[in-house]
C-alpha cells in the first residue's frame, strides 16, 4: 500500500492536510486576492464584520482591512513556522548524529551544549535573541530555530545510538566507507522517522512562538502577523473583540491543521513499518 | 608459502559490570592464499568476536594481525579503509546486514565507489556482472533488498564482498541462518568463487557438516581459546578435545561416518 493510500485512510490526516493546503493556497495567492500593502488604510475604522461587502471581516482601529491582514498574516505564520522548524530539525539532526555516532568527548561536548540550551526556556531565549538583535523575519526565524533544535537533537542521538550497533553499519565500515558518510547516509535517514513525527509539534510550536513574539511587538514590523493583529485588537477588546478573535481563530486552525497532518503522517508511516 | 593472514596472540575482553570478561584469549592461527580455514566452536566461544577482530571492526586488547604482510592494527584510518578492499566480511543474518533502504545495486555499488575509479556506467555494468557471478538475475539490481529471500540476500552479500576483489573473506556463520537446500547452494557458490578468484575464506561456524563441505583446515575454539587444530578430515574422524567431540556428536550423519 502506498503512502498516499495509507494517508487517505486516516481521517485526521485528511482533515489536517486539507486545512494546510487551503492555508497555503490562501498564503500564496495573497498578493492576488489583496494586492497592495495590507498595512495601508483602506476604509472607515472599526467596521464590524459581515456588514460591508468590500471589508468582509471589517476593519481595525486605523481602518485597515482585517481579511487582508489575516490572508497576508498566513504567509508570515506559515513561512516562519516551516522555515524555523526545518532549520531546527536540520541543526538538531546534525548535532544528534555527530554526538551519537562519534561518542566519547564529542558526544559529551555536544550534549552539554544541548543541556545548556534546554535549561533556558525556549520562548525566553527567542525573546532575548530578538530584543537584542532587532526584529526582522530572519532574526525571528533564527531565534525560534535556536529555541527548538534540542528536542530533535536528543531524539536523533538516541536513535543513532541504537542503529550504529546494527550489522549494516558494520557492513558499511567493512567495505571501507568513510565514517561521516556512514553517519549521514547510512544511519541518519533511518533515524529520522521519529523526528518527523516530532516535526508537527515543532512547526506548531514555531507558529505559536512567532505569534507570541509579534504579540509582544517583537515581530517583523514590516509584515502583518496574526500575533501582531491580536495585540493590536487588545486595546479595543471590549468594543471590538472580533479584531482579536479573527486572527486568533486563524492561528488555532493553522496549528490544528499542522498537528492533525503530522499525526496522520506518523500514523501512516508507522503502519508501513509494522507491515 | 607466506601466509595471507597471520594472527598471533589475539586477546579481547569486554567490560561487564566493571570487570573484564575475556571473549578471546591468546588466539593464533594463519591462513594461506586460496585456503579455507574453518573456525568452529559452540555458541559463546568467541567466534563472532574473533570475526570482528580479524576484520578490525572492533579493536583487540593485544596481539597482532598480519594481513598481506602488513600489521593492520597499526594502519591509520585512511590506509585501513583502503586495505578493506582486500579483507571482506559476510555476516550471519542477511536480513540485518543491509541498510533497510538500500537497493541491490546500491549495496554493491557502494563498495565499487570506494575502491575503484569506475564511472557510474561502468559501475552499473560491474554490478550486473557480479550478480551473474553469484547466480542472481541481473535484473534484480534495481529491486529493494527487502524484496529478496534470505538466500538471495546472502548472495547479494557475497557479491558485495567480492566487488572489491578481496583476497580474504571472513564468513561469520554466513550459511547458518539459511535452510538446508539454500545452504548447499551457497556453499557450492563459495567453492566456485574460490576456484575462480583464489580468494581465501575464514569460515566461522558451529556446524561441522558445513565444515566438511568446504574447509581445508579446522581450528576448534572454546571459551575464547583454540583447543584443537588440524585438517578437516582429522578433526571430523578423530576429534581429540571434548569440545570437538561434542560438535561431531551434534551432527548425526557425521557420527555415522565416524563409526
Amino acid at each position: 500500500m502506498s503512502l498516499a493510500q495509507r494517508i487517505s485512510r486516516a481521517p485526521e490526516a485528511i482533515a489536517g492536510i486539507t486545512i494546510l493546503i487551503c492555508l497555503m493556497l490562501v498564503a500564496l495567492s495573497a498578493p492576488l486576492l489583496f494586492p497592495g500593502d495590507p498595512l495601508a488604510i483602506s476604509g472607515t475604522p472599526l467596521l464590524r464584520p459581515f456588514v460591508d461587502a468590500t471589508h468582509w471581516l471589517g476593519t481595525d482601529r486605523l481602518g485597515r482591512d482585517v481579511l487582508a491582514g489575516v490572508v497576508h498574516g498566513a504567509r508570515t505564520s506559515l513561512l516562519v513556522g516551516l522555515v524555523s522548524a526545518a532549520a531546527a530539525i536540520v541543526l538538531g539532526s546534525v548535532v544528534g548524529t555527530l554526538a551519537g555516532f562519534a561518542g566519547g568527548l564529542l558526544d559529551e561536548l555536544l550534549m552539554r551544549v544541548t543541556d545548556a540550551f534546554q535549561t533556558v526556556p525556549g520562548f525566553l531565549m527567542a525573546l532575548a535573541f530578538v530584543s537584542t538583535i532587532g526584529p526582522s523575519l530572519m532574526v525571528v526565524v533564527t531565534a525560534i530555530a535556536l529555541a527548538s533544535w534540542t528536542a530533535p537533537a536528543r531524539l536523533v542521538r538516541a536513535e543513532v545510538l541504537s542503529i550504529r550497533e546494527r550489522d549494516y553499519v558494520a557492513s558499511a565500515r567493512a567495505i571501507g566507507m568513510h565514517p561521516l558518510k556512514i553517519a549521514f547516509r547510512e544511519i541518519l535517514p533511518n533515524a529520522l522517522p521519529p523526528v518527523l513525527g516530532l516535526s508537527a509539534i515543532i512547526v506548531a510550536g514555531a507558529i505559536l512562538t512567532e505569534a507570541a513574539l509579534s504579540f509582544l511587538g517583537l515581530g517583523d514590523p514590516n509584515r502583518v502577523t496574526w500575533g501582531g493583529m491580536i495585540a493590536e485588537g487588545r486595546a479595543v477588546l471590549r468594543s471590538a473583540p472580533f479584531l482579536s478573535i479573527i486572527p486568533g481563530v486563524a492561528l488555532v486552525l493553522t496549528v490544528l491543521g499542522v498537528y492533525l497532518a503530522g499525526e496522520g503522517l506518523v500514523e501512516a508511516t508507522s503502519r508501513r513499518s509494522r507491515a | 608459502m607466506r601466509p595471507l593472514l597471520q594472527v598471533s596472540g589475539l586477546t579481547k575482553a569486554f567490560k561487564r559490570g566493571g570487570r573484564g570478561v575475556p571473549a578471546v584469549q591468546d588466539v593464533s592461527f594463519d591462513i594461506g592464499p586460496a585456503e579455507t580455514l574453518a573456525l568452529v566452536g559452540p555458541s559463546g566461544s568467541g567466534k563472532s568476536t574473533l570475526a570482528r577482530l580479524v576484520t578490525r571492526l572492533i579493536e583487540p586488547d593485544g596481539g597482532s594481525i598480519l594481513f598481506e604482510g602488513e600489521d593492520i592494527l597499526r594502519l591509520k584510518p585512511k590506509a585501513m579503509r583502503a586495505m578493506r578492499a582486500r579483507l571482506q566480511i559476510v555476516f550471519q543474518d542477511p536480513g540485518s546486514a543491509f541498510n533497510p533502504r538500500a537497493t541491490v545495486s546500491r549495496a554493491i555499488a557502494d563498495s565499487l565507489k570506494i575502491h575503484t575509479g569506475f564511472s557510474q556506467g561502468e559501475r552499473r555494468t560491474r554490478v550486473r556482472d557480479l550478480l551473474e557471478r553469484v547466480r542472481l538475475n541481473p535484473d534484480l539490481a534495481e529491486r529493494s533488498i527487502h524484496d529478496l529471500s534470505g538466500g538471495q540476500r546472502q548472495r547479494v552479500a557475497i557479491a558485495r564482498a567480492m566487488a572489491s576483489s578481496p583476497t580474504l573473506i571472513v564468513l561469520d556463520e554466513a550459511v547458518s541462518a539459511l535452510d538446508v537446500s539454500v545452504r548447499a547452494e551457497i556453499l557450492h557458490l563459495l567453492k566456485r568463487l574460490q576456484r575462480e578468484t583464489r580468494v581465501a575464506y575464514l569460515f566461522i561456524t558451529h556446524d561441522l557438516g558445513v565444515v566438511r563441505a568446504i574447509a581445508d583446515r579446522v581450528a576448534v575454539l572454546d571459551d575464547g581459546r583454540i583447543v584443537e587444530h588440524g585438517s578437516a578430515q582429522e578433526i571430523i574422524a578423530t576429534p581429540q578435545s571434548p569440545t570437538a567431540q561434542a560438535l561431531v556428536a551434534a551432527v548425526p550423519r557425521l557420527r555415522l561416518q565416524a563409526q
